[in-house]
């Protein structure tokens, strides 16, 4: 089996490498006219083929490694060292991305998906898809070189094969893990694809916006992947790590983060291009920067440039990263500069309080917020090349420069959608504005009257800002939806709820933005509570207890198990609040025998007002009690739900508008009207 | 406008305030710093919040925390023997001195830039505007606008 994915490695290069020369000629000869022995056309379509023929060369390499990982082949180094024989089967499957050699071949696998999607719907527009295909067959051949030379996930072992593996990481050793890193991976590749169109529309000089269109959807998903797989990871991390927290702002979490912002911030400015015509080069800017950062995120979780609590984080491959990351910069740089002429925006900036330039000014929060991000992961080494000496950047940095930054960004979510395109009128503000500004006021006061004292610290008072600010984007979004359903309402009697579904499937996109919105404000609703987690710790004996909150906690009994893959301890404890016993918890401490290292199970009871943390903190070695830590972390499963809504929201927003002749027919309402009102304001 | 600046300089003042006042409770002041540094075992964890099993390093560095305390050093003086004993890193994020300045302001500092840039682009756009028709008083004008803005999504 290893010869056979040695081989499905080797036959994808070729197949690639195949893939971007002939598709180069191919494209090359079309745009100059010149003819060779064979067709521009058909050598273009055997290029294709070449493109498609390499995703199944790399899925039986994926296959062959999975397969090695079930078989408990250990003549595979990587299997060797990512798996045991008392592996669960899940975690066998997940060894597949759990080590470098395995995670850039799944880099590699998912972008030749990516391409065999983007090939079999080449019909779209054949021109602009085999330049895009013979883009991404050049990062395909940079990962395939990687994993054929670099990190070869198929190397043999020397000498004696050992009976068992030596297991895999025991954080990993969860079931989000088997979802994780394959949901942040569709994430960082999948922008792969709307950069592929981007440069190809650039070098073709494509005319029209139609290709933000072709790639709209690839962008969203994307988006929804990253945003999935990064709530993903704060999940694992909060129920794995046992700290009580759920963001480190490790470099390798803020390098999942990057692409996502300028993401985010490419999804608010096409809107722009689409109805104005503006901002051509900055989007162009953007979808290449995304990409990048993709790169950059997959080198800093592979180079060990940065210190990170990420283990897998150290080897020698970063070399070829910043060669590629140099050669896509240039290539961008070089298309640019020779094409930028086709760039002109059709429009410009009419006023300062405009829909227009809440986009703009959208998008530099999010590239200040990315830019700090990146300034903060890379400091150290600037610190270390400047002074000499290494400096630490963490959470106490991020919280007093990134999230000012954040709480801008949430006042920009509530103000961006009220605003008219082109130029708001102070009546209009007057109208739109003076709900959320008074919602805003109300909740501060009452929060204040309630107990948030914003100046006993900045947790405080960050919280005080983001649920203020928070109840001012939902009064904003919530009255965009109540008016708009409020004229259908009127029109055919149906009642608000009826009204507000056929509103929103009459302007997809725009309502589906708006309950993404609603989920980004219900996710800072739960991440402002953390300003008031409290902890403590206690060694608890049998039939002890402890409080926390308006909880108890007692210790019923604390003991060991084993089987064949690790040994644990735990505590069982009978939780109380008041007199009623409402559930029983079970933190526990493993100890991993394949890797000789231990890992926390943390066991959590979670309400809507907060979740009781408990970790099984070991033995004290005087006494041979359990140590408990306890935490009462506020508002935490609100960001769960948060995500969830922008789930829905992103999904709402991928679906297509119902026709108006169709909306015409179910409602009687006169096509347009509710939209009409609406577009006083813009259509987006 | 003299009201305005007024407002905004009281609300400065309050702002000030609000940022520079804490309290001085040693049990908020040892979570604080404990929050401010990282443990020095090499698990990357912010001192109070390291939970590793046996660690070697944390429990030694929170008894000099709370030794420190309770000679009633200051945050700075505590933080400056932490950094002395066991180097930059173990300050979770760099203090205010020399180059580690610039870890701190460049980010304010290129976000301020940017919206003053931003603005300083849209006023040039606006004023490069041509100047637009005066509305028509055609009757029925405000029903077409709206109809094709409607058609043509702007």
């Amino acid at each position: 089996m290893p010869a056979f994915g040695s081989f499905a490695l080797l036959l994808a290069l070729a197949l690639s490498g195949y893939n971007l020369f002939a598709g180069a000629i191919a494209l090359r000869q079309l745009a100059t006219g010149a003819r060779g022995h064979v067709s521009p056309e058909r050598l273009a379509e055997t290029a294709r083929r070449a493109g498609i023929g390499s995703f199944f060369a790399v899925t039986c390499a994926a296959f062959a490694l999975v397969w090695a990982a079930f078989t408990n082949d250990f003549s595979v180094s990587y299997i060797l060292h990512h798996s045991n024989r008392a592996l669960p089967g899940p975690y066998k499957f997940a060894a597949l991305w759990s080590g470098q050699e395995g995670s850039l071949l799944l880099w590699a696998w998912l972008l030749a998906a990516y391409g065999f999607v983007l090939r079999i719907r080449h019909k779209v527009d054949v021109k602009l898809t085999a330049y895009a295909s013979t883009i991404l067959a050049g990062i395909q051949i940079f990962f395939l070189l990687l994993v054929n030379f670099a990190a070869p996930p198929f190397a043999l072992v020397a000498g004696t094969v050992p009976q068992d593996g030596f297991g895999l990481n025991p954080l990993l050793q969860y079931p989000e893990m088997v979802i994780h890193p394959p949901m942040l991976y569709l994430g960082y590749v999948g922008f792969s694809v709307p950069f592929a169109f981007a440069l190809g529309a650039l070098m073709m000089r494509y005319p029209g916006e139609k290709w933000i269109h072709i790639t709209r959807r690839w962008t969203m998903v994307t988006w929804l992947f990253l945003t999935c797989g990064i709530f993903l990871g704060a999940h694992w991390a909060y129920s794995v790590l046992g700290w009580g927290g759920y963001w480190g702002w490790d470099p390798v979490e803020n390098a999942s983060l990057m692409p996502w912002l300028t993401g985010t911030a490419f999804l608010h400015s096409v809107m722009m291009q689409e109805k104005r015509g503006m901002m051509k080069s900055w989007n162009m800017w953007l979808i290449f920067s995304t990409f990048a950062l993709s790169i950059l995120g997959t080198l800093l979780t592979r180079s060990g440039l940065v210190s990170s609590v990420h283990a897998f984080a150290e080897s020698p491959i970063g070399t070829w990263f910043w060669a590629f990351l140099v050669i896509v910069l240039a290539v961008c740089l070089f298309t640019f500069i020779l094409q930028r002429d086709h760039l002109k925006s059709e429009h410009k900036l009419e006023s300062l309080v405009s829909r227009e330039s809440s986009f703009l000014f959208n998008n530099l929060v999010l590239l200040a917020a990315c830019f700090t991000v990146l300034w903060g992961t890379l400091f150290p080494v600037i610190s270390e090349y400047v002074q000499g000496n290494k400096v630490t950047v963490g959470a106490p940095f991020y919280n007093r420069v990134a999230i000012p930054i954040g709480l801008f960004l949430l006042l920009l979510t509530g103000i961006g959608p009220i605003l008219a395109w082109r130029s708001t009128s102070f009546k209009s503000i007057r109208k739109n504005f003076i709900l959320p500004v008074v919602s805003f006021l109300v909740t501060a006061v009452v929060l204040i009257a309630c107990g948030v004292r914003p100046w006993q610290g900045q947790g405080a008072l960050y919280s005080l800002m983001a649920w203020s600010l928070g109840a001012m984007v939902v009064t904003a979004v919530g009255s965009e939806f109540l008016r708009g359903a409020g004229v259908i309402s009127r029109h055919t009697g149906q009642n608000l709820f009826a009204s507000i579904v056929q509103l929103t499937r009459r302007n997809t996109r725009r309502y589906g933005g708006y309950i993404v919105h609603f989920g980004v404000v219900v996710i800072f609703i739960g991440l402002a509570g953390s300003a008031f987690n409290q902890s403590q710790e206690q060694e608890l004996s049998f039939k002890q207890s402890m409080r926390m909150g308006p909880y108890r906690l007692e210790c019923q009994s604390y003991s060991q198990d084993t089987n064949a893959n690790y040994d644990t301890e735990f505590a069982l404890l009978d939780v109380y609040r008041g007199d009623k016993k409402i559930t029983q918890l079970a933190p526990e401490k493993r100890f991993y025998q394949a890797s000789q290292t231990t890992s926390t199970i943390v066991a959590n009871h979670s309400t809507l007002a907060w979740d009781l943390y408990v970790v099984y903190a070991g033995k004290d070695p005087d006494s041979g009690q359990p140590i408990i830590k306890v935490f009462l972390n506020p508002l935490v499963a609100w960001i769960w739900i948060g995500v969830i809504i922008v789930i829905l929201g992103t999904f709402v927003a991928l679906t297509p508008n119902m026709t108006a002749a169709f909306a015409a027919s179910r409602s009687r309402v006169p096509v347009g009207e509710a939209p009409a009102m609406a577009m006083s304001k813009g259509g987006d | 406008m003299r009201k305005l600046f007024r407002f905004s300089q009281v609300g400065l003042v309050v702002l000030l305030v609000v940022f520079t006042m804490g309290s001085a409770d040693t049990a908020v002041r040892y979570n604080d710093l404990g929050h401010k540094m990282m443990c020095v075992c090499g698990c990357g964890q912010i001192l109070i919040e390291c939970n590793h099993l046996g660690c070697p390093d944390s429990d030694r560095e929170l008894a000099e925390l709370r030794t420190a305390l309770s000679q009633g050093k200051g945050d700075t003086e505590i933080l400056e023997a932490f950094q002395s004993k066991y180097g930059p890193t173990v300050l979770a994020a760099p203090m205010l001195t020399k180059f580690n300045l610039a870890a701190w302001f460049v980010p304010p500092v290129v976000l301020l830039l940017g919206i003053v840039g931003t603005i300083a682009l849209v006023r040039k756009w606006k004023l490069r505007t041509v100047p637009m028709p005066a509305a028509s008083q055609v009757h029925g004008f405000d029903r077409i606008r709206d109809q094709i803005r409607k058609e043509t999504e702007i």
